[in-house]
């Protein structure tokens, strides 16, 4: 029996810190933003730069780079937010009939306004409205109780992963390229990732044999695959799987009993859908025989992307199929300790999930902005992967979905022995130097994985049309420049 | 992670029970049929929030958040609003820009963390800067408490002392975490304030309960102040008597203040911030000790429970610690902005002098005076029922009775696998239609029973719900005596 005092009494430090922690990565929002915030506190301060302003492409925020919200959402919200303003005159001359008929049908269905707390899984009207959508969108039933609203997607996907992961022993495949959370929370809940190469050569496609070999030798080192991130469309790379990918994935996860995480909340920013549509992995395996019907998968959404992009909101869903109850029970019990979603974001999505019916008033205003910003996305796609194809040694495949493009880069040995010498990625040497030289804030390949040996960034093509063609030449008199330094 | 274990009373399985025949009883009544129970509604009495039974949010909050919703409203209000509104929404604009469903930056708004930072500063006597690099907006308190001890937490051999009773976020979450709660209990007898003298020995029997896990020491202590369930407000003394033993076991200090604006008794029980008396101590203490203080919108008078807004201020943290933080904080993107919107709204309320400044003092004042009324009523009525015992509330939101419960009782508990004030509170709601919480769920000495209640229904309703807990009381006496 130890005395008190004879333990070292210690402070929290770095020493003492959750180890889990410190292997937290999560470079979207990396060091290399919050330099590139720091120097735009410099810029309003005065300093000079070689660039006139910043354009900050690292994350998937349209609003931040000048997208306009939805009309009809935020005047549904504003009602919402003041119940008080639906009786009142000027509103009525302004909005239109409908959008206050939506507010008063919304704020019937939460007694005594807005600002409780509500069900921990969100409030069933819209959960109600959520399956609605889901059994539109696929054309299969869907059970409101299999659906949890979430404070974004990001919350949904953490409550699996923390359902699933026991020990290091348990491990999680997540793809290569991946976008960083997946990386962040394994090792924050002290399972492991295991890596899956997505090939990019054909296009980032998904091989289920590469699934395969993976799985197999995690197992020989006496590990447990227990889940499978899938994301669709693909961030950062931008594909969109065919029916036939998303078929064998699950085929193997059933055959395997690997819990399917589906992150679908680029599902709404689907660029060809002729040739490259949106399938979800509920409707597929849904298609599929009887057998599959067990498959245990979860499928996320988020109001953060598509066209409506009220990343702010923090408003999402995930649909849970095939666990048992108990498992439903205990997932219940672990998000009601924060008791519920925010319901801002929860009435966000409702907004997302039913917008204004055909024949209604705010109908076609909304139709058309949601066009407007559809095909803006779409141009800006096709404009910045054609820059990108033509700079020397970049290499970008075709951009279907999602809001990125992730060209790989061959850099001259040069740069790589400078890199080097700095301790640091060599793709992150070029990202820092895109900061400081060009004012464009990208996120170095290295935060997203990619095969040892190739070297990529991820940027967005979200800065408004008359920006990107301005990011574009900046970027070709960076990129010209940065490789004339290293030649 | 260790979920099965996990529990959280506060949304248990008696809630559940609860909602379902909520549901029964609203569908008999629309078919015009009695409702099926002794009862025609269920009033729930279980959770800390005050909208859901009638507390209207702040007026002035609200109508700026509109505009915040649909900045085009700007124009269209002008002759609805009052003029402080439109500018105080205009202001908050030219931060966010128009399109401001962006995230920020993931602590939060800068322009927020400095009105946080002014309200902190003027709270605690102008006498002590606050830094806004200390401080990081959150999605309700819990998200910024659960950051902090996902940092701290390394498994079993981390003991934190968590009050006896508390609010069952700390041994969920603990749970969770597989770390080792160390319980150190509040006495009921004197007002449910702390004996510091009993600290010391609770290190050292946690200290030899656990010598068998491998580099076991108590790391950081949990405050509640003013205190859930208990509703005890910690005197001066007792909060410096608080800091200086953490200071000397180097404990993190984690100060729960999310009730700090309900104090009833301002005259003999004030709020005293953690951080206020920390600084005022002085010395090595203020300049070691690792403090970690919470506060919410979800309370008060502003009870915007469902925005899910708070914030937390980190003193003395090293710098590389706190970078972890922000790192950790920053896989989530950012807390919800009319969260942070709502912080902002409830730190810098409209000043004297301003145009909705009336409007809102009367509601902000009508809603304390109507909670203060409403705690008397509620402790009154249950200090006059038989076996029944509860303190005078001089804060938060809860009264924690406590209950001498026959042992038929308890052995017709036990007889179907129940704790005895959970059967209580079972046979309430089934009985009396009223929600309360076992005192299990929070934890309590042995051989002890209560349950929490909120005294948050309207006061006209509230001597319905005193009735109603008062005759089923009564018969759940004679059952059992």
């Amino acid at each position: 029996m130890l005395a008190r005092n004879s333990r070292r009494l210690a402070w929290l430090t770095m020493n003492n810190v959750n180890e889990a922690v410190k292997k937290v990565e999560y470079a979207v929002r990396g060091p290399l933003v919050v330099k590139a915030y720091e120097m735009s506190k410099q810029m309003e301060e005065g300093k000079k730069f070689p660039f006139t302003e910043l354009v900050f492409s690292n994350i998937g925020d349209p609003q931040n780079r000048g997208q306009k919200p939805l009309t009809y959402n935020r005047q549904v919200l504003s009602l919402l937010m003041n119940p008080q303003l639906v009786s009142n005159s000027a509103i009525s001359n302004i909005y239109p009939s409908d959008v206050i008929d939506r507010a008063q049908l919304m704020l019937r269905y939460t007694t005594n306004g807005n600002g409780q707390y509500t069900q921990s899984a969100g409030m069933p009207f819209i959960r109600e409205n959520v399956a609605d959508f889901i059994r539109a969108r696929d054309g299969y039933d869907c059970d409101p109780n299999d659906i949890y609203l979430t404070d974004g997607a990001s919350i949904g996907i953490k409550a699996i992963l923390e359902l699933l992961i026991r020990g290091p022993n348990d491990g999680i495949l997540v793809p290569v390229p991946t976008y960083p959370l997946y990386t962040a929370v394994i090792p924050e809940f002290g399972g492991t990732s295991v890596l899956y190469q997505l090939d990019e050569e054909n296009g980032w496609s998904l091989d289920v044999g590469a699934l395969r070999k993976n799985v197999q030798e995690f197992k020989k080192n006496g590990g447990e695959v227990r889940g499978l991130v899938v994301i669709n469309p693909n961030n950062p790379t931008g594909t969109v799987l065919t029916k036939e990918n998303i078929e064998e994935i699950i085929k193997f996860c059933h055959e395997e009993e690997i819990v399917i995480l589906a992150d679908e909340v680029y599902q709404e920013n689907c660029y060809f859908p002729e040739q490259f549509p949106f399938h979800s992995f509920k409707k597929v395996l849904r298609s599929m025989g009887e057998k599959y019907q067990n498959t245990q998968l979860a499928s996320f959404h988020s109001t953060s992307k598509g066209i409506m992009a009220e990343c702010g909101m923090r408003g999402g869903y995930m649909e849970v199929l095939g666990f048992d109850q108990d498992i439903v029970q205990t997932l219940y019990k672990l998000r009601s300790i924060f008791l519920c979603p925010n319901v801002v974001g929860q009435l966000c999505v409702d907004l997302m999930v039913k917008s204004p019916p055909m024949g209604s008033q705010s109908y076609s205003m909304y139709r058309k902005e949601y066009h407007d910003v559809y095909e803006s996305l779409k141009r800006r796609s096709i404009r910045l992967v054609k820059t990108l194809n033509k700079l020397e040694g970049v290499s970008c495949q075709p951009v279907n979905g999602a809001m990125y493009c992730f060209p790989q880069i061959t850099l001259p040995p040069k740069a790589i022995a400078k890199a080097q010498e700095l301790g640091m990625q060599p793709d992150a040497l070029y990202a820092l130097r895109a900061l400081e030289q060009a004012g464009l804030v990208v996120v170095p390949g290295s935060g997203f994985g990619q095969k040892p040996g190739t070297w990529h960034f991820r940027t967005t093509f979200l800065p408004q049309e008359d920006e990107i063609e301005g990011m574009c030449t900046s970027l070709k008199k960076f990129h010209d420049g940065f490789m004339a330094e290293f030649a | 992670m260790h979920v099965k274990a996990l529990e959280y009373a506060v949304r248990g399985p008696i809630v559940v029970r609860a909602v379902e025949m909520e549901k029964e009883i609203k569908a008999n009544l629309a078919a015009g049929k009695p409702s099926g129970y002794d009862f025609d509604d269920i009033i729930y009495c279980n959770v800390g929030n005050p909208q859901q039974l009638g507390q209207t949010p702040i007026t002035f909050s609200r109508q700026v958040q509109s505009i915040l919703g649909n900045p085009q409203l700007l124009s269209v209000v002008k002759d609805t609003y009052k003029p402080d509104v439109l500018e105080r929404a205009s202001a908050m604009l030219k931060h966010t820009k128009e399109t401001n469903g962006a995230y920020t930056q993931s602590p939060g708004f800068d322009f927020v963390r400095e009105s946080v930072a002014e309200y902190i500063q003027k709270r605690d006597g102008g006498k002590y800067p606050c830094d806004i690099k200390n401080l990081f907006l959150s999605d309700g308190a819990s998200k910024g408490i659960q950051a902090c001890f996902t940092l701290l937490v390394r498994g079993a051999q981390d003991g934190v002392m968590i009050p006896i009773p508390q609010y069952p976020l700390y041994t969920a979450t603990l749970t969770q975490y597989n770390a080792t709660a160390v319980p150190y209990y509040l006495e009921e007898s004197k007002g449910w304030g702390l004996d510091i003298a009993t600290l010391g020995d609770v290190i050292a029997k946690a200290n030899k309960d656990n010598a068998a896990t491998p580099g076991f020491s108590v790391r950081a202590m949990v405050v509640i102040n003013p205190g859930n369930p208990t509703g005890a407000v910690l005197s001066y003394d007792n909060i410096k008597e608080i800091i200086q033993f953490a200071h000397r076991n180097k404990l993190v200090l984690f100060a729960d203040e999310v009730y700090q604006e309900n104090i009833y008794d301002k005259e003999n029980a004030p709020f005293h911030s953690f951080r206020k008396v920390m600084y005022d101590i002085g010395g090595d203490v203020a300049k070691e000790t690792i403090l970690c203080s919470f506060h919410s919108i979800s309370k008060g008078m502003t009870g915007e429970c469902g925005l899910r807004g708070g914030y937390m201020e980190l003193l003395n943290w090293p710098a590389d610690l706190q970078a972890q933080l922000y790192k950790l904080v920053s896989v989530g993107l950012c807390p919800n902005v009319f969260g942070q919107w709502g912080v902002d709204l409830m730190v810098k309320p409209p000043a004297p002098g301003q145009a909705s400044y009336e409007e809102w003092n009367q509601q902000y004042q009508g809603h304390y005076e109507s909670l203060k009324r409403k705690a008397g009523m509620v402790v009154e009525a249950l200090n006059k029922m038989k076996g029944v015992t509860c303190n005078a509330v001089q804060g938060a939101m809860y009264v924690f009775p406590s209950i001498t419960l026959p042992p038929k009782a308890v052995a017709a508990a036990e007889a179907v696998g129940k704790k005895a004030d959970a059967f209580y509170c079972t046979k309430c709601l089934e009985r009396a239609g009223i929600v309360i919480v076992p005192g299990s769920g929070f934890g309590q000495k042995e051989g002890t029973w209560h349950f929490r209640c909120t005294f948050l229904p309207a006061e006209g309703d509230i001597a319905k719900v005193t009735e109603r807990l008062a005759k089923f009381h009564d018969g759940f006496m004679k059952e059992y005596e």
